[in-house]
Formats: structure tokens, sequence, C-alpha cells
């Protein structure tokens, strides 16, 4: 941003004379800094740059915010989801024009999948120039449609006081999600009348949710109450919507067996007696089992991903199936359901919980004890949970270090579907995982956001080689802000999950799936000031790695994995979730038989087929 | 918001095709009118077409109006019938400047009218 100063020493006041101290009127970036500190805002992650300076010198004036100086506009994205998700309220990230906005992008869409209220701040070319080809401009309102809830692009200094109210109702209100603002350079340096300053309009808060239908929670009360061998589904819905006691009290009065999504993981806590954990592609082989045993099915606040329902058509083939969630659209839009129900879940739960017939009154008991019977027959197997230099064992051993209060967040890939699986979650809004997205760099990030909101937490980022890299530069972050993260690598020096899927379905060939040379990240993190253990050269693992998770601040600990060593159980994409492979209790024992109609011939499993596989 | 305003259309585009949509698509299906009632920005075109656009939705016709005073604006969409139109409309009712959607069979004659006043500006401008 070239910025052209005429030197003319002959007129006006001499140069370092002081000016007259006078009110300075406030202008559009000032209203904004002013809106936000309204709505509550006191941290804010971002990158400054010529079309957003208005908007940082009236940060640095009004002094009221925490800046985070992310590396990488992606980076302060993730920090802002990092907040969001273990607050739930809407969280800030600023970035510039250009390439500033287009670094947003990923983010933003990785909230919109996972419905996280972030608001996005970019700044833009001069309204004069846009349109024009101008340096740094792009039409980041255009391409960021379809990834946000909503978006604006701020025309004149009027419609800021309007606009940033609108941006936190709209993220919040209903199912969240990002809003973009984008605001050009002259609107930030547009002068605010002094009387609109003093008097802003009120901060915007999410609309009160939406009453579900009295009728259709009657009709999925008779439902369940004549059900035979009901279960609950959780989703992501239940944790937005502050639903998880409620769902928790409504499953133990009827007697509901519950699964949870990838995003509702905690939801439940890990361990009570009626949760069966995640479902689908890397669910507990009794989880999946028991699904297509179930009559009537109750999904609270999902949207029937295929990573959880696998093939559809096939999912719980004898389950009436009754859907509650608050975005309408998403009922009948995967499957057709018997019972839909628009609303907040939470609403819905509370309504229907006293309706319901008891655990008892229900005769509940013969299901719960066949719940039990598949789960001894078929437990989720986790080989070496109790030696940190283990996938799995990294993982448990780490939990156990923390308390019941740490918030996990991960990366994407073998280590994030192993920590979804074996980190005993005991509440909500401590998981932070990208669901929808599968975004890899996210871990590190979110992490760093969550510190941010939650700094007397212990963070835990389980995170592998290939995500790492992808942002690896918020360790500086990370070291500069000193927050409360620890980055538990598990380091095959592969992209794991990409060739776990050559091996099992294509034939073995693995093609750009594996590092040629490896990365020493503890020195990588050291050259950051983040301090490093390793636990390949430690004599007592189990030790250090508690010292480390105790000491404050962020730290790096590495462990060495295997390359060849799969998540299972394992659904094959597109294949029904009685498909899995792996993940038997004991390595050698034949397949347990499948569905009896499987004979999924339209999907890759059959590349599988009789093959030995080691869990 | 308004109709552009081309000074030369695409004539190679625009004469192969009928210039008169009638109630059924070219695939025979039928025809369904959209009524969306949306606040008058710039911006609103795009999120309703994006839409349409990225669930492989062919939109027949499209004709924006102002509607009193010009803070409101009426979008008609003339799409086929299909299964998904149900949850497309769903997903319509979510845009934030969607203020209302109403659906109906198309009958054709209102798109008609319009296809006749732009046939005439072809005739008229044919040669040109
Ligand atoms: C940004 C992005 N690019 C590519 C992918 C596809 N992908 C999914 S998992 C994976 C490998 C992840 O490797 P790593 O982080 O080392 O985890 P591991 O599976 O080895 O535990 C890749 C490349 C993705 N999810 N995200
Ligand atoms: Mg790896």
């Amino acid at each position: 941003m070239p910025t052209h100063t005429p030197s003319r020493s002959t007129s006006g006041p001499a140069p370092g004379a002081a000016p007259a101290p006078r009110k300075r009127q406030p202008n559009g970036a000032d209203l904004v800094i002013r809106l936000l500190e309204r709505q509550g805002i006191d941290v804010i992650a971002g990158i400054p740059g010529g079309a957003n300076l208005p908007l940082y010198d009236a940060l640095g004036r009004a002094g009221s915010i925490r800046h985070v100086l992310a590396r990488h506009e992606q980076g302060a994205g993730f920090m802002a989801q990092g907040m969001a998700r273990v607050t739930g309220r809407p969280a800030v990230f600023f970035a510039t024009s250009g390439p500033g906005a287009t670094n947003t992008l990923t983010a933003i869409a990785d909230a919109k999948l996972d419905s996280v209220p972030v608001v996005c701040i970019t700044g833009q070319v001069p309204l004069s120039l846009v349109g024009s080809d101008a340096f740094q401009e792009v039409d980041i309102y255009g391409m960021s449609i379809p990834v946000t809830k909503h978006n604006f692009l701020v025309r004149s200094v009027e419609e800021l006081a309007e606009v940033i109210p609108a941006a936190f109702r709209i993220a919040a209100s209903g199912r969240p999600g990002p809003v973009l603002v984008d605001i050009p350079k002259n609107v930030q340096m547009a002068p605010v009348d002094q009387a609109v300053f003093d008097n802003p309009p009120l901060p915007g808060q999410p609309a009160p949710p939406p009453a579900p239908d009295p009728a259709g929670i009657s009709r999925a009360a008779a439902l369940l109450d004549a059900a035979k061998r009901p279960m609950l589904y959780l989703g992501g819905g239940v944790v937005a919507s502050g639903a998880s006691d409620m769902a928790v009290q409504l499953a133990e009065r009827a007697g509901l067996p519950t699964v949870m999504t990838l995003m509702a993981l905690g939801a439940m806590p890990a361990g009570h007696p009626l949760s069966l954990g995640m479902l689908g592609m890397h669910a507990a082989r009794h989880t999946n089992l028991l699904l297509a045993e179930c009559d009537v099915l109750l999904v609270a606040g999902a949207r029937f991903d295929d990573r959880a329902v696998g093939k559809a058509e096939r999912f719980c083939p004898q389950a009436t199936i009754i859907h509650i969630d608050i975005d309408e659209s998403e009922l009948d839009k995967i499957l057709p359901v018997h019972c839909g129900i628009t609303g907040d879940v939470g609403l819905a739960l509370a309504e229907l919980l006293p309706l319901l017939r008891t655990r008892a009154e229900a005769g509940r008991e013969a299901w719960l004890t066949r719940v039990e019977e598949c789960r001894r027959r078929h437990p989720f197997v986790m080989p070496g949970a109790d030696d940190p230099r283990t996938p799995y064992g990294l993982i448990r051993c780490a939990a156990d270090a923390v308390d019941h209060d740490a918030i996990v967040a991960t990366d994407v890939g073998q280590h994030q579907m192993r920590t979804a699986q074996a980190y005993p979650l005991r509440g909500p809004r401590r998981w932070l995982t990208s669901g929808g997205l599968g975004t890899m760099g996210f871990g590190l990030p979110a992490a760093i956001g969550a510190a941010l909101a939650r700094p007397e937490a212990t963070v835990l980022c389980f995170t592998g080689d290939g995500s790492l890299q992808m942002n690896i530069q918020e360790l500086a972050t990370a070291a500069e802000e000193g927050v409360n993260v620890k980055i538990l690598l598990a380091d095959n020096n592969a992209l794991g999950l990409v060739r776990q899927q050559q091996e099992l379905f294509y034939e073995g060939r693995l093609v750009a799936s594996s590092y040629r040379r490896k990365v020493d990240f503890a020195r990588i993190a050291e050259g950051f000031g983040v301090p490093a253990v390793d636990l390949d050269a430690s004599e007592h693992p189990l030790r250090d790695l508690a010292d480390a998770l105790r000491a404050p601040g962020p730290c790096l600990i590495r462990v060495t994995v295997p390359a060849g060593a799969n998540v299972y159980p394992m659904v094959p994409p597109g294949a029904d979730n009685l498909h899995m492979i792996g993940g038997e209790p004991e390595p050698g024992d034949a397949m347990p038989a499948l569905s009896e109609d499987d004979d999924d011939s339209d999907t890759h499993a059959d590349a599988t087929g009789g093959r030995h596989v080691h869990a | 918001m308004s109709m552009p305003d081309t000074a030369t259309p695409d004539r190679q585009h625009l004469s192969p095709r009928p210039a008169c949509p009638t109630a059924v698509a070219p695939d025979a299906r039928p025809l369904v009118a959209l009524r969306l009632t949306v606040n008058n920005h710039p911006g609103v075109m795009s999120h309703v077409c994006g839409l349409f656009a990225r669930r492989a939705f062919n939109v027949e016709a499209i004709l924006c109006t102002p509607v009193n005073g010009g803070q409101v604006s009426r979008i008609w969409l003339l799409v086929a019938e299909d299964e998904r139109l149900e949850q497309m409309v769903r997903q319509v009712r979510k845009l934030h400047d969607v203020l209302d959607v109403r659906r109906r069979p198309a009958g054709g004659e209102g798109f008609a009218r319009l296809a006749e006043c732009m046939a005439a500006w072809e005739r008229e401008t044919a040669g040109q």
C-alpha cells in the first residue's frame, strides 16, 4: 500500500508543533470498534494491511480489545472458531482486502459446515475503486456467498450501525454460522456523527429460538412410547442449543441407548451407561450393529452426514425416524423422515421429556440387556492404550493426565478419528474438530482460540505431521501469547488417513501419501519459541508426558507412530454402516458376519474381501 | 435491482430457443413458478441464483421487479418440477434477504406476456 506524502515545507503548521488538543471526530472504523466492544468482544485475531488500517488504528486508539496477531488469515479464522466453539458466542477476526480476504475463505467455509458463529470483518478498497481491479481488490462479497450464512458489503458509513449488530444477530440466531462484513476503506474513514457514536444501536442478540410444533412433539412421544428398541442420535445442534443435559435426562428417563455424531461428542459424557459413543464410519462395531436393530430413532440436531449414516438408504432399515432440527431445510434432505419437527432442539427435548413413558413403564430392560450383550460381544478395541508411545496410548495417557475440564482440539486424519474414538469427553463445548469440512490445519489455531477464551483450561491439540504443517506458523502466535496449548503430535511421516484408503480401497497402491523427508518437529517448535518433548527419546514417557502437560504455556509433545497402523473399524465410503472392516477383539479371528443382505457391489469394499486386518 | 439492460443482446444465444416459455420444461416436466419477495440490494440476485446453480437446477426464466418504492423486490423464477424442489424452497427461505417464497404451477401466461415483449425487441433490433 504505497502512500504518497507531498513534501511541502513552507506552508502549514511548523513540523513538530503540538496540535491544539481537539476532540477528533469519530470515523466509521471507530464506530465498528465501539459496536464490537458493545457486543462483548474482548479478543480479535487478525492481520492488518492497507485496506483495514483505519480499523487497526481505531482498535489501537480504543485500547479496549486485545488483538492477537495471527501469522496467516486462515489461522486467525480458526482462532475465532476456537473461541466461538468453546463459548457458543460469536467471535471476530480481521483481514485486509485481496489476499488477506481470500485467505479467510477456508476457515469461513469450515464454520459454515459446522454451524459456528464467527464474524469476519474484511477491509476493502475504497468504493470508488471497487470493480476496477484495484490493487488488492477481490470480490470477497461474491466469493463468500456460498460459504457464509450471510454477508454484507457496506456501502455507506450510515449502514455500519445497522450491519454490525445484524452480523452478530444472524451469526448467532437459529442455526449459527459465519457472517462476513466487507468494509471499504473510505467507509472506515468517513466521519460519523458524534451523536450516533455516543448513542450507538443496541448490540445484536440472537433471535428467540422458534418453538417446536406441539403436534409434532406429541406424535414423537407416541412413537417413542410404542417403541421396543428405541435409540437416541445426537448431533452438533444439541451442543449448539445448550441441550446436552436435557438430552441426557431424556435418554435416562426413557432408557434410550444414545449415539453421537463427531460434532456431538461430549454431549453425553463418555462412560455414561447409555452412551454408545460415535456412530458411523469409525464407530465401535456394537454401535453400528445396534443402530441396525433399532425400531424408533430420535435424531436431534443432526443432518445425516454421510460419514455418520453411511449409505443413507440402508441406514437403520427397521427404524421409524423422528428428526428435530432448527433448520427446516435439513428435514427430508437426505432421508425421508416419519416425523419431522422444526425447532430448537433444547426446547423440543424439554417438551418431549415429560410426555415420555419412563424406562420402566415402557419395559425397556430387554432391549437394554441386548445392548449390553452386543457391547460385550463387539467391544471397541484400543490396542496399546497404556503406552503413550502408541497411537491410542498417546490419547488415553494424555486424557489421564489432565482434568475433566480440559479442552480437546484435533486436526484431520487418523489421529482425529482415534481421538474421537478414544478420548473420554465429559461434557459439551470441550471438543473442537473440523467435522463437516475436514480441514487439515484446523487444530493448532482452533486450540489457540480456545485457550484465549478459556485461559484457565488446559487445551490439548491432537495433531498429525501433515495437518500440523498446514498452519505450523501459528506456533509463533502460541509462543507470543503464551497460551496453554499442548500439541500432541502423532508423527507417522505420512498422510495416514489417505494412505489407509489407498491400502484398503486402491489395492495398496500408495501414491503421494507419505513424505520422503522427515521433519524435525521438536527443533521447529523450539525455533518458534515453543518447548518440545520427544517421547521417542524418553526413558519415562508417562512421566515426561504428564510433566509436559502440567507445565504452563504452550508445548509440543511428539511421538513416532507407524504409518501402517490403520484406524478400525472402518466403513468404506459409500457403503452401509454394517459393512465394517476390522476392529474385531482378537486379530486373527475371521471377520464377523456382516448383515444378511450384504451384497454391496457398488462400493470399493470388495477390494478387502477376506483380507486379514489388524486392529 | 432491475433487469440488465444489455445494449447488444447475445442473439446467438437467444435465437435458437423459443422466446416464449410454456408451462412445461424442455424435457416435458411441468413448470413451477416461484415468487420471492426479497430485500432490494445488489447482492440478492447472486444469493438466490447461487443456490439454484449449486444443485444444478435449471432456471427457465427469471424476472425481477421492484415493489412499492423499491425497498423490496419480487424475483419471479420459473423452474421445472423436481422432487428436490420443496427442499430447495426451504433453502431459499433460509436466505437472510428473502422475506417470502410462494409457489404455484406455472400457467405460463405472465411469463408468456414477458416473452412477447422480448420477442418484439428481438424483431425490432434484428439486423442491428
Ligand atoms: C486441507 C486438506 N487437504 C487435504 C485433505 C485430505 N486429507 C485427509 S486426511 C489427510 C492426511 C492427514 O495427515 P496427518 O495430519 O499427518 O494425519 P494422519 O492421518 O497421518 O494421522 C489428508 C491429506 C484434507 N482433509 N484437508
Ligand atoms: Mg501423519
